[in-house]
């Protein structure tokens, strides 16, 4: 571990408890959403559409209703009809189709029986009449003159002068700065490059499922793993048309969602069904469901050109991002915009960044959404500036990088970031010096992504015995019960084993947003952190009762309400001064009743602040020349965490993010037949990464404390996806001279590349 | 139609259930027996979260019919502990942070156990090779199989005797 | 549907010849997947592992006998396989996870007919036999034989696979399987190459046999590739015209999995290479009286 500045010493913080829901975990006890059965449930599926881009003519349920067992069927006509003007139309539309269906998987129906079989042969029975309409299946059909439009209300956000005529660019956004072609006429050095990508899924393991009953009052209660409880009441009351209090959620153990579990898909049907049917309803998707019909990556055309003094000043950059966000609008291209250079001081910039829709599955958010491609293109035209101008590339990265009040591309200036400390982690690692073996190379990248803090609410029950309750709206994936534990514990003062952390349904705990955007542990935390305080604010008091003194003579010191009046509490001894020297905190607790009544503190909060993380990787691969195989032979990735509240898992969350992004790279993609099927929906043929393909990574902490949060935390769980690209790029030019710009980098490209002599399919 | 009257001993303990001809033991041990730890991830034998051992053989039980279960002995990963004394693999996943999300740690147990009943000191590749048909998309792999090795060596050393 | 688990030979051909929806399996690793996609459902699920000679393997002074429903874990545990057809066992050890190892089996791999399959081509390349079983009684064939095309084999309906038969190798003889994939594990061969040579006392290619998978609808032998390679040493000369024949003798598809162009030239550098492998190893100085043991 690297610490670059010094910071306060922790007596909790930064240690490595054993999480608190692991024993269930290690011992299969833990409930998953499909492990959860209700008495009396029914089964559901969905039916879902053939075809890419099709008119639904009619949907006849009558056969499927008469079949054994079927007790609900339902279809769009089901929900209340929803305006394409309604903010979240795009997601009511992509759970159930109305008229139209925009992908192979879109949801058209769905059918609850007493058994899974009766509602498969059911759901076969569902007769849907479709007009099938020409699919847009790439970005450059998307974009064509002629081309077929998706949505005939869609008139692109942003667009100047304003659109007129509907089209598939959902939206246009633009940053610049400084002077673009006065930057360009003064550089020594100009590249520009364009790069293609393919939609790729987050891969959890755990399929979608939910659980649903509506009472007969009309409540209903849903379990599901989801990454935010409380929006998948709110999506689905606004699709249900019902009031947020009649849904309540229940969250279970989440298998997994690297973003695509920030959006909902089954809950809304299986209330619906449940409602039509007076039964709980179980609905677990298949992995090939997951595949099809859930939310992968956005897909991206981007051109990306930089120009550089020959002394390695960058000075020039426009880039022109593309990102098809599938069959609804969504913010790949923004998101792009926002990181295609922020990582580098750029004079001179443009960004122009489309947002299009076209007939494969709606995205959703994958690990720091849209960056990991952005860095794809800039880390590589950098590396190639670099080897142009006979500069190291660790060496240009340090000239231009980033640094504390240097000025986002959105213009506002940057906080203490630890980017620099992150480059310099990887500078001084024996990873940077190693020897290379024949047909290996290696390839440095960096990394940037914004972070975000949002609402989060918490609760601190604590207990008479002088345990505490911490109880968050944060659903858990990575390990944020053992952060919430540690910063609670560091705030009350009490070991963190008397600390239960727990994810609270949408009526035990305040509003907290979705799991996202790596603010857990730095929104949530804060929210902990708070309500903590607010516990010692009352712990002061009710010691100040007992000890009948002046709470402004209280202090709270290691779990223990400290008289300081008169100024010698440390050294009186006898007696009753001793008494009143110090109370514990279960001392307090167990005398709550007498001195005000349950102790019970909350937080709430918009977290501000978050800090901007970026990470650095270093990555050595060898290539076979026979058949462009590449393999990681070794690995080394910077990130700066902040503080790490529990080391484990910021290592655990840097590493996960270096699969995942080494899969992206090399081997996962979307393979779409001519007429929009997906002909890879399992994990035969959508290649993640398994143990045998990955060497141990090593991950390096650097800290460089966000100044915003109480402890220091920048959100740990998207950067470290965003280098791995670049740097698997960077090592494959290193080991064959063939620069490859278009994903995944498998080996039919590699080899491609290789015979052609080093040129890429695109050009070199 | 008849179903299928399966007996069989599962962690230890004898068990009957019924289940139809073409049900996985999966399936069955989920929906029939009520054990939960082993989950179905994909279906077709790609990610072995269904690891079980039966009769000695670490099966995808997605890939079993549970008619095929009648007399076998079949282990799961809620029987890997003993009462409340942890396996060493168990105990080494949950100090070296093996696990995040947790859907995958019962099929990597499972494997990991049966890998070293047949390979006790395993290198790293071999660990690895070993675990390949397990998949884990938080963690890199990289703590499961310092925990592996870690639980090796344990048991090896007569520290982590377990059954 | 209901499961059945015949204990011999004859039992399942009846219960076949009763039931003409019945299928057989042995590891089902592909048959159940099937089936939970949609396919028709069988009648009946007949379950081979509860045959004897089935799950057997057997050795004898001049050959081995394999059966067909054998876990392909087995197979790698077998001493006397692995020293006698190292690729044959590595083509074996290659399909799926230690969980499918468990399940796989040569009869699976080669009933199933997929053109991409890891031991056919190593089998073919061994000159193996199987016995088929059927309401006509057995027959043997080459294995060869079986496999006519993509999920298509040469058996009637109510005819399974017993059992394979391997002569055991002469001297100076070995066997090499390569496979790309992508990925290192749980993958499926875009290119198989699997070769078997004899050398003479110098160190001279005495026989050849090299076969390719999923570069065509069957396992190919690439004829000339063994023609170039015979009576020489495996020198670069000759490898660079194995090379050419092998990738002249692929006529493989485009796909999901790979191209047209990537499979022809990478089926010539995995038959090189894997003459190299089995050349190395059949100079081995314990090969030099052959598998006799």
């Amino acid at each position: 571990m690297t610490i670059t500045e010094p910071k306060p010493s922790y007596k909790y913080v930064g240690t490595r408890l054993v999480r608190p829901d692991g024993l269930e975990k290690v011992t299969g006890r833990a409930r998953f959403a499909a492990d959860l059965n209700i008495a009396g449930q029914l089964h559901a599926v969905v039916v879902r559409s053939p075809h890419a881009h099709a008119r639904i003519v009619s949907i006849d349920t009558s056969a499927a209703e008469a079949m054994p067992g079927v007790k609900s069927v339902i279809t769009g006509d089901d929900f209340p009809a929803v305006d394409s003007s309604h903010r979240q139309y795009d997601m009511c539309v992509n759970v159930i189709a109305r008229d139209k269906v925009f992908y192979e998987g879109h949801a058209v129906a769905a059918v609850a029986a007493a058994t899974l079989k009766q509602a498969q042969a059911a759901a076969a029975a569902v007769k849907v009449d479709y007009e099938v309409l020409p699919a847009v299946l790439t970005i450059d059909e998307a974009l064509a003159d002629n081309a077929p439009v998706l949505h005939s209300h869609m008139l692109t956000r942003g667009a100047e002068p304003p659109a007129e005529a509907a089209s598939n660019v959902a939206a246009v956004t633009r940053f610049s700065g400084g002077n673009i072609e006065a930057g360009f006429a003064e550089a020594d050095i100009v590249i520009e490059r364009e790069f293609s990508t393919k939609p790729v899924h987050q891969g959890y393991i755990e399929p979608h499922a939910c659980v649903a009953d509506t009472g007969q009052d009309g409540y209903a209660t849903i379990w599901c793993s989801s990454q935010g409880h409380f929006n998948v009441r709110s999506s689905t009351a606004t699709l249900l048309g019902w009031e947020t209090t009649r849904i309540k959620v229940m969250p279970a153990e989440i298998g997994g969602g690297f973003g695509g579990k920030t959006t909902i898909y089954l809950e809304p049907l299986a209330v619906a069904l449940s409602s039509q049917a007076g039964r709980p309803v179980k609905m677990v998707m298949t992995r090939s469901e997951v595949f099809r019909a859930t939310g992968p990556s956005p897909s991206t055309k981007i051109r990306v050109k930089l120009g550089a003094k020959k002394d390695g000043t960058l000075i020039a950059g426009d880039a022109y991002l593309v990102y098809s966000n599938g069959a609804y609008a969504g913010a790949g291209g923004m998101l792009g915009a926002m990181t295609v250079f922020e990582s580098y001081n750029i004079a001179n910039f443009g960004v122009e960044a489309l947002d299009v829709v076209m007939n494969t599955a709606r995205s959703a958010a994958y690990r720091a959404p849209a960056a990991p491609l952005t860095a794809f293109a800039t880390e590589t035209v950098l590396d190639e500036i670099a080897e142009k101008l006979g500069i190291e590339a660790m060496e240009l990265r340090l000239k231009n990088a980033v640094t504390e009040g240097d000025l986002s591309t959105m213009g506002f200036p940057l906080a203490r970031i630890g980017f620099v400390e992150c480059l310099e982690a990887i500078r001084s690692h024996p990873h940077f010096n190693a020897p290379l073996a024949p047909n290996q190379g290696r390839g440095l990248a960096a990394g940037y992504w914004f972070n975000i803090g949002e609402s989060s609410s918490a609760t601190v029950n604590l207990n008479e015995d002088g345990t505490a309750t911490v109880v968050t709206g944060s659903p858990d994936i990575g390990g944020s019960r053992a952060s919430m534990a540690l910063m609670a514990a560091e705030e009350l003062g009490i070991d963190p084993h008397d600390i239960r952390p727990v994810v609270g349904d949408t009526e035990a705990v305040g509003f907290t947003d979705v799991t996202e955007g790596s603010r857990a542990t730095f929104a949530t935390g804060m929210a902990v952190v708070q309500a903590c305080r607010n516990m010692v604010v009352e712990l002061r008091g009710r010691a100040a009762k007992m000890m009948e003194v002046e709470v402004d003579d209280i202090n709270w010191v290691d779990g223990h309400a400290v008289y300081v009046g008169n100024g010698d509490s440390a050294s009186g001894s006898s007696g009753d001064s001793a008494a009143k020297e110090s109370l514990s905190l279960a001392a307090i607790a167990r005398k709550a009743k007498r001195t005000g009544g349950p102790l019970t503190a909350t937080g709430s909060l918009e977290a501000h602040g978050a800090g901007p993380a970026f990470a650095v990787h270093l990555c050595d691969v060898e290539v076979d020349p026979g058949t462009g195989v590449v393999r990681i032979v070794r690995y080394t990735a910077a990130q700066d965490a902040g503080t790490a509240i529990h080391p484990s898992y910021v290592e655990g969350q840097i590493q996960g993010g270096v699969a995942q992004g080494v899969g992206w790279a090399l081997n996962e993609e979307y393979i779409y037949a001519p007429d929009g099927v997906m002909e890879n929906p399992g994990f035969l043929d959508y290649r993640v990464p398994v143990a045998s393909d990955l060497p141990m990574i090593d991950a390096v902490i650097v800290e460089v404390p966000n100044p915003a949060h109480p402890y220091g935390v920048r959100g740990v769980g998207e950067a470290g996806i965003v280098p791995p690209i670049p740097a698997v790029a960077n090592a494959i030019h290193s080991a064959t001279g063939c620069r490859i710009r278009d994903l995944p980098m498998s080996p039919v490209r590699v080899l491609e590349a290789i015979t052609a002599g080093g040129a890429s399919a695109n050009g070199s | 139609m008849s179903r299928v009257h399966v007996t069989c001993t599962i962690n230890g303990d004898p068990v009957e259930f019924l289940c139809d001809g073409g049900q996985t033991l999966l399936d069955a041990l989920r929906d029939e027996v009520g054990l939960t730890g082993a989950k179905e991830g994909c279906g077709t034998g790609d990610c072995g979260t269904c690891s079980v051992v039966m009769d000695g053989r670490l099966l995808c039980s997605c890939l079993v019919l549970a008619a095929e279960a009648e007399g076998s002995i079949v282990s799961t990963v809620e029987g890997m502990a003993d009462g409340d004394d942890l396996h060493p693999l168990q105990q080494c996943f949950l100090e070296g942070a093996a696990l995040q999300c947790g859907i995958c740690t019962p099929g990597f147990l499972i494997a990991a156990k049966a890998l070293l009943d047949r390979n006790p000191d395993p290198t790293e590749t071999e660990v690895r090779y070993g675990l390949a048909g397990n998949l884990c998309r938080c963690t890199g792999y990289d703590k499961i199989v310092r925990s592996v090795m870690d639980a090796a060596k344990k048991i090896n050393a007569g520290t982590g005797d377990h059954h | 549907m209901r499961y059945a688990s015949p204990t011999t030979v004859a039992e399942a051909v009846d219960l076949l010849g009763s039931e003409p929806q019945a299928r057989v399996y042995a590891g089902a690793t592909d048959l159940i997947p099937q089936i939970r996609s949609g396919r028709p459902e069988p009648t009946v699920m007949v379950d081979l592992k509860h045959i004897a000679r089935l799950c057997a393997i057997a050795d004898s002074e001049t050959s081995f006998t394999v059966g067909a429903a054998a876990p392909t874990a087995d197979v790698c545990a077998h001493a006397g396989l692995v020293v006698a057809f190292p690729g044959l066992v590595e083509a074996s050890s290659l399909i799926g996870s230690d969980q499918i190892q468990n399940r796989s089996s040569w009869g699976g791999n080669l009933a199933n007919a997929s053109p991409a399959a890891d031991t056919p081509p190593s089998l073919v390349a061994n000159h193996a036999r199987v016995v088929i079983a059927g309401p006509g009684g057995e027959r043997t064939v080459g294995v060869e034989e079986v496999a006519i095309g993509p999920g298509q084999t040469s058996m009637s309906p109510g005819e399974f696979i017993v059992e394979f038969e391997l002569d055991r190798p002469p001297a100076r003889t070995a066997d090499a399987y390569l496979r790309m994939t992508p990925r290192t594990e749980m993958d499926i061969a875009v290119v198989g190459a699997a070769a078997r040579v004899t050398l003479d006392a110098e160190g001279r290619v005495t026989e050849a046999t090299i076969t390719l998978g999923a570069v065509a609808p069957t396992v190919v032998r690439a004829a000339d590739a063994e023609t170039a390679l015979v009576g020489n040493e495996p020198a670069d000369d000759v490898l660079d015209r194995v090379e050419a024949a092998a990738s002249a003798v692929a006529d493989p598809i485009d796909d999901k999995r790979g191209t047209v162009a990537y499979r022809r030239k990478v089926a010539g550098v995995l038959a090189r290479r894997a003459v190299v492998i089995a050349a190395q190893r059949a100079a081995e100085p314990q090969r030099g009286r052959g598998g006799q043991q």
